[in-house]
């Protein structure tokens, strides 16, 4: 540094030159949005690395051959828009996202509107046994559900057989197999979608509720005219969010019934689990896992198009 | 004093020698395992507590002999837990990681474009001690070069286990037609799937019906597959030509259509533990597994365990098929330390290791060498006494060994086991009540784009 200075000194106008450099540097430096994009820098660089760069590369991916070794363009695509069995693995990717998903959002707001008139330590005592199913492993507590309904040792079925009717076969009955998975999938989802609601709720004002009590509201009327319309965008994100999570959800399926019966109750990441490194064609697990991409991209313009202007109609 | 302190003046002449000298050290370091350096291992870990133990006593023996510092992860496969297949995919797309992989069916024809040929290893166990099985052999090599190793660590077949009291009850003796001792074909030549199929309903009747799955789980997917062999079907021939529609394909799905109605209700929902809870419950006539089942009896229900019998597959029309899934050890190309890793797989192989590591899995693990198929540990295994002996195959068994979807090109028929096709078209046609016609225009569909992918 003392080199440097003497350096430009000496040599007159290169020094004066190098002065209005630096501190042209150094008033970039300090400005506040430099400021802001270098702390940010490295959060662009984990999401560089672990977001941007698996995506272009699951998509290139997704081209090439069984071996890897040759680019196919877009022929895992059109293969799997001609398979019977991808076919199938749509429609129950969407019944089972779409089906959970709306139960979970119905059931945790039910559940958060009771808690919200439970008063103090009870309110935390059932708010803790409440959430229990949502920070236990699926894959555990979905192996607690299969000994409860899989077929003929079933808890279930012990009960059934108790009370004088037949067992009944729940895995192995395509429109069954479906309901345990959703039921199992709402079953674990529902406290998240309770603890946001509650959340929320709790930050609406007490009055509100009051007015409405003094100008007669029935309780119905103070959840559809009070509650739901503040309540409207966190069940967008939460049903946003949720969707996404349901749509890769892999281990209540493939632990319950692996996609039995015929491939009834396959979903999206059973499915390329089952392509990718079962049948040990990675690119074509790749196109299959893709598949979710525009569809959740569809529900999220949507979802997000209508937070976007709700906020704006309250600015 | 002074000339220490003056440092030696290096030529570029002698920059070069040590350049190539450094260049050429991990050439010398790979000649030999003495050479020591280091391994990485990643082995199946096995679900009989006792074997992974000794696997870690003999791996760590060989590397002290040979100074060679060698690490052993041992890595689950199943279901819910597929540690093994994913860090396959992960290292084989990556090019790091372990020296040597464990691989289980269909793995070695997934990977093999990573793996270094192990031509040398094999050529030379085959000619201490005979011929792998053909099973071994198809799903090993690739392009008539072993690209991995047969182990015994994991192999296993996959017959009948069956209930000798229930068999009694309908005047069979199983412990006649499968003595403990070596016999004759003769003895045994009343156990066919006729026979299987005759006493199904009887077996349901007693509230016993056979633990056989239908399920998309290797358990189900492989008993299947051997009876298709066994009247002569095949989804698609080793040319690769799709033989959905032939006779003997018929004549199978026919006969799943009359055995569906006696097995469980559940069939179509089985994974790989409803066929073993079927027999530990005491609940299941027969299942067609691994001695897995009994080994948790003999634990848990002690009264299954003493009156179970373990013995081939039944015979079809065209023969009796076993269900065999071996297990494979392979070197990744990328190893530094090959010789190594060869020499360790091979010493691993000796017929005293895979003595040792047999008797310390109850005998569950098959070898892959056949001649190995007399050990003592299947004539001592109780209760009750000699219930395993049947379990290798002998070679008055007159069976074959299978493995599903063979001898279709490997990499259709791992497309056809791993989505279990087979086992799709019997659902639908027994379970679903569809067509013939519509059951076998579906699986040609599916089955032409597995070939065109």
């Amino acid at each position: 540094m003392a080199d440097g200075t003497t350096g430009a000194a000496a040599s007159g106008v290169p020094a004066r030159r190098a002065a209005t450099r630096g501190g042209a540097l150094h008033r970039m430096a300090r400005r506040r949005s430099t400021i802001a994009v270098m702390m940010c820098l490295p959060l662009f660089a984990l999401i560089a690395g672990l977001v941007v760069y698996p995506f272009f590369y699951s998509i290139y991916l997704s081209m090439l051959s069984r071996e890897m070794d040759r680019f196919i363009g877009l022929f895992n695509y059109e293969y799997l828009l001609t398979s019977d069995t991808f076919h199938l693995v749509v429609f129950q990717s969407c019944l089972f996202a779409i089906t959970a998903v709306f139960f979970k959002a119905l059931i945790g707001f039910i559940l958060a509107h009771v808690m919200h008139n439970i008063s103090g330590r009870d309110q935390r005592v059932w708010r803790g046994l409440l959430l229990v199913p949502w920070v236990i492993p699926p894959a555990l507590s979905t192996l607690g559900w299969w000994w409860m309904i899989a077929g003929s040792y079933s808890a279930v079925n012990w009960f059934l057989q108790l009370v004088g009717l037949h067992p009944v076969a729940w895995l192995a009955i395509t429109g069954w197999a479906r309901f345990w998975v959703i039921v199992v999938n709402v079953w674990f989802g529902t406290p998240f979608f309770m603890i946001m609601y509650l959340a929320t709720l709790k930050s609406v004002p007490e009055q509100l509720y009051e007015a409405a009590a003094i100008d007669g509201a029935t309780g119905l009327q103070k959840i559809r005219y009070i509650s739901l319309p503040l309540l409207r965008n966190i069940i967008s994100i939460t049903v946003l969010f949720s969707l996404i999570v349901t749509f890769a959800n892999f281990d209540i399926v493939e632990i319950l019934t692996a996609g039995a019966p015929a491939n009834s109750t396959q979903v999206f990441a059973t499915y390329a689990f089952q392509v990718g490194i079962g049948s040990g064609n990675i690119p074509m697990g790749a196109a299959v896992s893709l598949f979710i991409f525009p569809i959740l991209a569809i529900f999220a313009i949507f979802i997000l198009r209508g937070v976007n202007r709700r906020a704006k109609e309250a600015i | 004093m002074k000339a220490s302190t003056k440092s030696p003046r290096l030529t570029r002449r002698d920059a070069l020698k040590a350049g190539a000298a450094a260049a050429a050290l991990p050439l010398v370091h790979v000649q030999t395992a003495s050479a020591a350096g280091s391994l990485k291992l990643a082995f199946w870990d096995h679900w009989v507590p006792a074997a992974n133990p000794v696997m870690k006593k003999l791996v760590a023996e060989w590397g002290k002999k040979n100074h060679v510092d060698v690490t052993l992860d041992l890595l689950s496969s199943g279901a819910a837990n597929s540690k093994l297949p994913l860090t396959q995919a992960a290292e084989a797309l990556s090019g790091t990681g372990h020296d040597v992989m464990a691989f289980a069916t269909w793995d070695v024809q997934h990977y093999h474009q990573h793996l270094a040929p192990m031509d040398d290893v094999v050529g030379g166990l085959i000619k201490q001690y005979g011929p792998m099985d053909p099973v071994a052999e198809y799903l090993a090599k690739v392009k008539g070069h072993w690209m991995a190793l047969p182990t015994s660590i994991g192999s296993q077949y996959k017959p009948t286990c069956a209930r000798i009291s229930f068999f009694k009850s309908q005047g069979v003796d199983v412990e006649k037609w499968y003595p403990a001792k070596p016999g004759n074909a003769s003895t045994a030549a009343a156990w066919t799937y006729d026979e299987l199929l005759k006493l199904a309903p009887a077996a349901k009747k007693a509230g016993m019906p056979y633990g056989l799955g239908l399920g998309q789980t290797t358990d189900s997917v492989d008993w299947t597959g051997a009876v298709l062999r066994a009247f002569g079907g095949e989804l698609v021939d080793a040319k690769g030509d799709i033989k959905v529609k032939s006779d003997a394909m018929k004549e199978c799905l026919e006969y799943f259509q009359k055995l569906v109605p006696s097995l469980p209700d559940d069939t179509v929902s089985y994974n790989d533990a409803s066929n073993n809870r079927a027999l530990i419950s005491g609940k299941g006539a027969l299942i067609f597994n691994p001695p897995s089942a009994w080994w948790v009896a003999r634990r848990d229900a002690i009264k299954v365990a003493e009156d179970c019998w373990t013995f081939p597959n039944p015979t079809g029309p065209k023969g009796k098929f076993v269900p065999y899934l071996p297990y494979f050890w392979g070197v990744w190309k990328f190893s530094r330390n090959q010789s190594a890793a060869k020499e360790l797989l091979s010493w691993l192989q000796q017929r005293d290791r895979v003595q040792e590591l047999c008797n310390a899995s109850s005998g569950y693990d098959i070898p892959p060498i056949l001649s190995m198929h007399d050990f003592k540990v299947w004539e001592t295994e109780k209760p009750p006494l000699g219930t395993l002996y049947n379990y290798p195959l002998r070679p008055w068994h007159d069976a074959t060994t299978n493995v599903s979807a063979a001898p279709a090109p490997a990499h259709i028929a791992t497309q056809i086991y791993s989505n279990a096709t087979f086992n799709v078209m019997i659902t639908k046609l027994a379970k679903n009540k569809q067509s013939m016609k519509e059951v076998l225009d579906w699986a040609e569909r599916e089955i032409n784009g597995y070939i065109n992918m």
